[in-house]
């Protein structure tokens, strides 16, 4: 979950990386890229990963329905339950909804989040596919990509290259949380 | 051997309150008075600022021996005695074999006399076996040296039998003390019936198990006009009976123990088993109703009905583990509690604790009478401490007072004119 | 909000906020079983021992799937079955199973209090699956949920909970949470069959069926012990069913879209008729299928790391 915006603007430390515009380019740029690699959107699907992913994944339906006056089906993964730092959490996380209402044989399933980091998340959401059903193949879509990966993991569809440094924290925020969009920066 | 307690603050209920000397020789107490001075060769005991008094008298403990001595012995009950003050024991017969013929009671004295430490004597079981059917040898019990009878923890259901067991004690002027349970109104209940049980979801043992069986023993008493004590009461229902019958010229005496008037059943939340004792503890109500008794003199005695269990028995769930706990070390300081509370004074809580026991079953104990056996006990009323049971000298550990911050506390005890007890204090 | 419990031992003991947590988790895992592959990797590498002291199949099964089914290891120990030698303690027992590094310890037993007792004496969680008469957490969450899924409020919900109550840890955790919910809780039975002072944990009493399902919208049968005829409870069960056995007419009296809830096993034709176990209104069914997706959110909630 995004911390309230008030609490936000209040840091010094928070450096704007990208604003709306940006962000509403670079979903574009990437429906059409997911189009355009996919030759159209036939047998194509969208899974975004909660919270922020699914947001993002509803947008580029959006947007591929202005392209293709097509409506692609759209699904929602909580990847909690496979996270792989379950047992050394002292409180479990809250579960929420995970819902894949399509049938994912022979399917190109595009995975959406915000902020590609280490890659745990996306080894996580495809462990949780597998078990939902035998995708044909699995895409990767963000839009953010920071860097320092621990898995050898790496995105088809990138909105923008963000180098950062360990310690900082990249977040992305989206009015559908109450935000102004923008993606930032925040110093640890 | 001769012992002199000098300067101490003599209490002999009923007979002498006030400062004195207390000289003890040959076993008896010798004199009492002022400025009394030692013989050759006696110890002189410094007592000024203590209380001199007669040895307790606890009408009701198990020393589980023989059969259980994993839980106490003859040996280790009595030290945990005089540790507590009490120097005159009255052991029930629930052993294993059941202290239901001479031969048990003459073991029983027998390992008293080679313990050396407190007077313990023994009670013996109304019906063979305590299995509340046939009458057992009470004449024979009596001339080997029992005190009374009784078949404890296994109530004689058969008012037939209880009938003829008090007729019967009439002619050996025995008391007959009954563990007053409706067995089958309490059967399988581990704690007071109430809102408590209830939430806890464990099965109850309602105040009326002992009332009706309190009624009947009245009843009956009335009948043969035999004597009766009862033992542990503890519900508001008990004391309102004792208290008529006693106005009605019943030969009836009643003893209630600390855990009876200290604790309520608010101590079994959570499934503490040093909760769990048979009476169990009751409301809040109950509690009054003790303490009211004993103010009036409704409730005679204060008994400890000292249980001691193995450490690994207390740790079974609650309802599996036995009933009972230790009470021979803590009986004084919560006695003392009733007196700072108000509820007694102090002259009518030692006499609960000394001559009203002994009376109840005709015992020559319990006094500091010129000639009498000299039993005595100095306590530091002001002394506090906290109750540890790994400290105790029963074997057994069961209590529900680990822990408590109490005040009053044994110094010296004496049996027969011999120190049997005494703490580092009363060295100096 | 999360379940910051060590130990599920009672509804009494939890909160209305820690109730809804556990139904809501359940959402989840209701998801996850309806999946062609019902399997989650969430607690895997974890050892969960379901303790029986008590036979109890479905109970036991119940725990065990949906253990499984978070890919934990499961082991069943049955001490009555076992070579329990009579005076280990309950302690003893868990002990040696929690040095086989048990992180979660499932304990059906007959005494009231035990699981409280195990609790205390291990470091490892322990579920209370049912102890004594006291109370039967996750039968009355299961419950819950079942309701919820109808799409009840439990706000101002009548629940009528019929038959022994005295004796039933089930009756107890449901009295305790549907009251806490703000449900109007009536218990329906003999005067034997009532536990001292009940009233006071919120409850309404009714020793006569029809007055006691008037309106309600959920009945909770309790399955009565038919070894405690002739020990004074009742009668006979000819007598029993007469007065208190759930009959198609008798769900009449009830609200319209009543539901028909039994902890199961039931014995037809004592306390419910066979046509009212089958009919439309009954979700026994839906009961033992949530059972397992509730501990699955149980499990899981539970499977944090132990300080």
């Amino acid at each position: 979950m995004t911390s309230p915006t008030n609490k936000l603007t209040e840091r010094k430390d928070e450096k704007i990386i990208m604003d709306a515009g940006d962000i509403s380019r670079a979903m574009m740029r990437i429906a059409h890229e997911i189009v355009e690699r996919n030759k159209g959107v036939k047998d194509l699907t969208l899974v975004g990963i909660r919270t922020g992913g699914v947001h993002l994944a509803h947008r580029l339906v959006k947007r591929i329905q202005s392209i293709e006056g097509v409506s692609v089906p759209i699904g929602e993964l909580d990847i909690t339950l496979y996270r792989d730092d379950l047992a050394l959490r002292k409180d479990q996380p809250i579960l929420r909804k995970t819902s894949v209402p399509f049938d994912m044989t022979n399917k190109v399933v595009v995975l959406v989040d915000d902020v590609l980091f280490t890659g745990r998340t996306i080894r996580a959401a495809m462990d949780s596919l597998m078990d939902l059903g035998r995708p044909e193949e699995i895409q990767l879509a963000v839009l953010v990509d920071r860097g320092h990966r621990q898995l050898p993991i790496k995105a088809n569809y990138i909105g923008k290259n963000l180098p950062t440094s360990r310690d900082e924290q990249a977040q992305v925020l989206l009015e559908e949380n109450g935000e102004d969009d923008r993606v930032v920066i925040l110093k640890a | 051997m001769s012992i002199l307690i000098k300067g101490g603050r003599v209490l002999d209920p009923d007979r002498f309150v006030g400062i004195a000397d207390v000289l003890i020789d040959h076993g008896k107490i010798a004199a009492l008075g002022q400025n009394l001075s030692a013989p050759l060769e006696a110890r002189t005991i410094h007592a000024s600022g203590k209380l001199v008094m007669p040895g307790f008298v606890d009408l009701h403990v198990h020393f589980r021996e023989p059969g259980f001595e994993y839980k106490e012995t003859i040996q280790s009950g009595s030290a945990a005695a005089v540790a507590g003050g009490f120097t005159t024991v009255c052991c029930m017969p629930n052993t294993n074999p059941v202290n239901d013929n001479q031969a048990v009671t003459e073991f029983m004295l027998e390992r008293s006399r080679l313990a050396g430490l407190a007077n313990v004597l023994p009670i013996g079981a109304i019906t063979k076996g305590s299995e509340g059917k046939e009458l057992a040898e009470i004449g024979d019990l009596r001339r080997s040296g029992c005190v009374a009878i009784s078949d404890d923890g296994k109530p004689v259901m058969n008012s037939l039998v209880m009938r003829r067991a008090m007729e019967y004690a009439l002619a050996f002027d025995l008391t007959v003390v009954d563990h007053c349970e409706d067995v089958h109104l309490a059967e399988g209940g581990c704690m007071n019936e109430g809102l408590i049980s209830t939430e806890l979801g464990l099965p109850g043992i309602p105040s009326a198990a002992e009332d009706v069986m309190v009624a009947r023993n009245l009843s009956l008493s009335e009948l043969t006009g035999a004597r009766l004590h009862l033992a542990h009461i503890s519900t508001a229902g008990s004391v309102r009976m004792v208290r008529e019958a006693k106005r009605r010229g019943i030969h009836v005496t009643a003893e209630a123990c600390p855990h009876h008037f200290m604790l309520t059943e608010e101590l079994v939340r959570g499934y503490n088993t040093h909760a769990k004792m048979n009476p169990p503890l009751r409301t809040w109500a109950d509690v009054q109703a003790i303490k009211e008794g004993l103010r009036d003199g409704t409730i005679d005695v204060i008994a400890t009905d000292h249980a001691p269990h193995a450490t690994q028995e207390k740790q079974q769930d609650f309802t599996e583990a036995p009933f009972g706990i230790v009470g021979l070390e803590t009986a004084l300081p919560l006695t003392l509690g009733l007196v700072e509370e108000g509820v007694l004074s102090l002259e009518q809580a030692v006499q609960k604790l000394t001559s009203a026991p002994a009376t109840a079953f005709g015992l020559n104990k319990g006094t500091l009478a010129v000639g009498a056996d000299a039993d005595v006990v100095i306590v530091d009323q002001q002394e506090q401490w906290e109750v540890d049971p790994t400290k105790f000298r029963s074997k057994s550990r069961n209590t529900p007072f680990a822990g408590w911050k109490v005040k009053g506390r044994v110094n010296v005890t004496i049996v027969g004119g011999r120190v049997v007890f005494e703490t580092d204090v009363a060295e100096r | 909000m999360s379940l910051k419990r060590k130990d599920l031992l009672s509804l009494a003991s939890l909160s209305t906020d820690e109730i809804m947590l556990i139904l809501e988790t359940t959402d989840s895992f209701k998801e996850v079983t309806g999946r062609e592959i019902k399997k989650v990797p969430a607690l895997r590498g974890k050892t969960v021992v379901n303790l029986f002291f008590e036979p109890s199949t479905r109970t036991r099964t119940s725990f065990e799937l949906a253990a499984k089914r978070l890919s934990a290891d499961v082991i069943n120990f049955s001490p009555s079955a076992s070579s329990v030698v009579k005076g280990e303690t309950l302690l003893d027992t868990a002990r040696n199973i929690e040095a086989m590094q048990a992180d979660i310890i499932v304990l059906r037993h007959s005494s009231a209090g035990a699981a409280e007792t195990l609790a205390h004496g291990v470091k490892s969680s322990v579920i209370n699956a049912g102890d004594g008469w006291h109370e039967h957490p996750t039968q009355a969450l299961l419950d819950l949920y079942t309701i919820r899924q109808r799409g009840m409020n439990f706000r101002g919900l009548r629940v009528a909970i019929v038959g022994d109550v005295s004796h039933s840890r089930v009756a107890r955790s449901n009295i305790y949470a549907l009251v806490k919910l703000g449900a109007e809780v009536r218990l329906v039975g003999p005067p034997t069959m009532m536990p001292w002072g009940v009233e006071k944990l919120g409850a309404k009493v009714c020793y006569d069926m029809d007055e006691g399902l008037r309106d309600v919208n959920v009945i909770m049968m309790l399955r009565l012990q038919l070894e405690r005829q002739g020990r004074a409870l009742f009668p006979t069960i000819r007598e029993y069913s007469r007065l208190y056995g759930l009959t198609a007419d008798r769900v009449r009296i009830a609200d319209t879209g009543v539901i028909v809830m039994h902890p199961g096993p039931i014995n037809r034709g004592v306390e419910i008729a066979p046509e009212v176990a089958d009919s439309l209104s009954s979700v026994i069914l839906d009961q033992v299928a949530n059972g397992v997706a509730v501990r699955m959110g149980i499990l899981y909630l539970m499977s944090g790391a132990n300080s």
